[in-house]
């Protein structure tokens, strides 16, 4: 079992011996490949006889010590010579796969195209839901109910905890931090203002959609990319299913309800948080704050807070579901088509919260 | 006494969530045999050779390859173990992010010892052996069709030229022909290396083309073992609802 390859020399003749097999050359590959090498390029008589095993990879090692065609004068036994003759047979030259040389503005140049590709995949998820919902209003039978309601406890009655300690810990870093500028000032009612208007109208609703674009929209790509993988996608369509009706539908309409909700739960807490860190630091009872909170919050900011929310659960299982439906059938793309939904997702999300910021400039401002 | 054998198994036990699927199995392969692995679907023929592979430990039970324990806790002694053997999945399980070629040079790559004009050698090499071309190299697994994600696999499975391979259901999903070539190849590896061979199969030519002994996997454990023409003799449901009028033909 373990006859050790063994090269021997002898006045012309190369004698060779034992198991020359890839497990057994490997402890001794250096010096076997130095050893092949060091013999002189022609004139020798091959003794291959001896040899007990003989598999490709050392074929190919004799092979390429002869230079690729067969010595003049050569010993060896039936079987074996089958092994090198399937060596032989391959073409001589084996170039390497050249390496594709990336230029700087090819590579800006297929960004942009991929961007634009992008943008223009999900004008079209959003025309096929707007079909879709449109075919549904006259077949309300197969409205997928289940998967609508699976969606929003999912992405949202789950989404609860994590959003209240993010949250909180939030509203009380930032009432902390305002609450010693303030008291420099002598201003520290004002906590209730600053609390009140970034935490409802700023904070909440992109806090939450940073949280939800990791959990939820992730979680989409990734399960959509692993039914095309698996070509569940495929099994359904075949049954007659619709994919965007069963699949995208649902889970772009349960997270558009459930982020509004989630951006009023998350406002709270952290209100709250930030109540008890105002009680702690400024001695401002609670009953003060939530007192004076209307007051210096008008409900537009609510409205406000709220329809981003909307909004932004909607452009996150937009951009989650588009990044799902194009993973190619590889885990290479799955990962890179997961990190993408969750990078455009989060940046369209500020983008969206910078749109709004201009066109809101004017409304739910307190007047003082 | 001389070499242990190549596969010894003794007493496992192995359930699933309370379902047992092996009771008491023993098995015994000897170098240079080729075992064919029959018994019904669900009957757990790819449970055993996961369990041989290392990837399952059973309830109970003694497994060894080459006279080494699984649960040995030598690392390094359980590696040089794993390169001893390939193993054809059932599925392929190709790695889908690697095209074709890289699938095969991977175990090469992974031996850090073997430079790139040997590595590109041996991979074509292993391509002509299953069947497929140098252009074949370049596709992705998804761009396979189902009897070619096999054909590669196989040529993965031999790149590390193993002593011993373990093969799911190989034929499954090839042609006649192809499936004639895959005994051809196999049997004139064997013959050069002196390979030992497990393969699950219900394809009876492959079995009468290839198998030396014929293991079936029924009622939990081996309930037979030995030559084809020893198996025949077996009055077992199994058996002779398997082979049923086609019984001569594996003689
Ligand atoms: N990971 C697992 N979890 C639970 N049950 C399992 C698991 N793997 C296998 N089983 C069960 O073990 C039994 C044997 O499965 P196995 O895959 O070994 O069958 P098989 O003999 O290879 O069948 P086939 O010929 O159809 O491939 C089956 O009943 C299966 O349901
Ligand atoms: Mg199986």
């Amino acid at each position: 079992m373990s006859d050790i390859p063994r090269l021997r020399v002898e006045s012309g003749r190369v004698v060779l011996s034992g198991a020359w097999t890839l497990a057994e050359m490997l402890p001794m590959l250096e010096s076997l490949q130095s050893a092949l090498g060091g013999l002189p390029a022609a004139g020798q008589h091959w003794d291959l006889t001896a040899l007990t095993r003989l598999d490709s990879a050392a074929a190919v090692l004799l092979w390429r010590t002869w230079h690729g065609a067969w010595p003049a004068s050569l010993e060896i036994g039936e079987m074996h010579r089958q092994v090198i003759v399937r060596v032989a047979e391959l073409p001589q030259e084996m170039p390497a796969q050249p390496v594709a040389r990336v230029h700087l503005p090819e590579f800006v140049g297929r960004l942009l195209l991929k961007a634009a590709a992008n943008l223009r995949g999900m004008i079209a998820l959003f025309g096929q839901l707007l079909l879709d919902g449109n075919y549904l209003l006259s077949h309300p039978r197969d409205i997928p109910w289940r998967e609508f309601t699976a969606n929003v406890y999912k992405a949202g009655l789950l989404a609860l905890p994590v959003t209240a300690l993010v949250g909180f810990l939030i509203g009380v870093t930032i009432s902390y931090l305002s609450a010693l500028q303030l008291k420099s000032f002598g201003a520290e009612l004002f906590i209730v203002n600053i609390l009140g208007i970034s935490i409802i109208r700023e904070l909440g609703p992109v806090l939450v959609a940073v949280l939800v674009a990791g959990r939820s929209g992730s979680a989409m790509t990734a399960q959509i990319g692993v039914m095309r993988v698996t070509e569940e996608i495929d099994a359904l369509s075949t049954m007659g299913v619709s994919r965007s009706i069963r699949v995208v539908l649902p889970k772009i309409l349960g997270l558009t309800v459930a982020m509004p909700l989630l951006v009023l739960w998350t406002s709270a807490v952290a209100l709250l948080g930030g109540m008890l860190a105002a009680l702690l630091q400024l001695d401002l009872s609670l009953v003060y704050f939530l007192e004076n909170l209307p007051r210096a919050v008008p409900v537009a900011n609510l409205l406000i807070g709220l329809g981003k929310g909307f909004v932004f659960g909607f452009v996150i299982a937009l951009v989650a579901c588009h990044f799902g439906l194009h993973v190619k059938p590889n885990t290479e793309s799955l990962s890179a088509n997961t990190t993408s939904a969750v990078v455009t997702a989060i940046t369209t999300v500020i983008l969206a919260d910078a749109v709004f910021a201009i066109f809101t400039r004017q409304i739910g401002v307190p007047q003082l | 006494m001389s070499e242990p054998p190549v596969i010894e198994l003794d007493g496992v036990y192995t359930s699933f969530r309370g379902h047992p699927v092996h009771r008491d199995l023993a098995l015994r392969v000897d170098e240079g045999q080729i075992v064919g692995l029959l018994g019904g679907s669900g009957s757990g023929k790819t449970t055993l050779l996961r369990e041989i592979l290392g990837l399952h430990r059973p309830d109970a039970g003694m497994v060894r390859l080459f006279g080494v324990d699984l649960n040995e806790p030598d690392v390094q002694l359980q590696r040089n173990l794993r390169r001893r053997l390939g193993m054809l999945f059932q599925h392929g399980a190709l790695f889908s992010a690697l095209s074709v070629f890289d699938n095969i040079a991977f175990p090469l790559r992974e031996l850090r010892c073997l430079d790139g004009d040997w590595i590109r050698r041996l991979v074509h090499l292993k391509l002509a052996m299953v069947g497929l071309g140098e252009g074949h190299g370049k596709l992705m697994p998804a761009e396979l069709s189902g009897g070619m994600v096999k054909r590669v696999a196989l040529a993965r499975a031999l790149a590390l030229e193993p002593e011993l391979l373990l093969l799911d259901e190989p034929t499954a999903g090839l042609d006649p022909d192809r499936s004639q070539n895959f005994v051809e190849l196999i049997g004139d590896l064997q013959r050069e290396l002196g390979l030992t061979v497990i393969m699950v199969t219900h394809d009876l030519n492959t079995l009468a083309g290839l198998a030396t002994h014929v293991a079936v996997l029924a009622d939990h454990h081996i309930i037979a073992y030995g030559t084809r023409a020893e198996i025949m003799t077996i009055d077992h449901p199994f058996v002779t609802g398997f082979f049923g009028a086609d019984r001569r033909k594996l003689l």
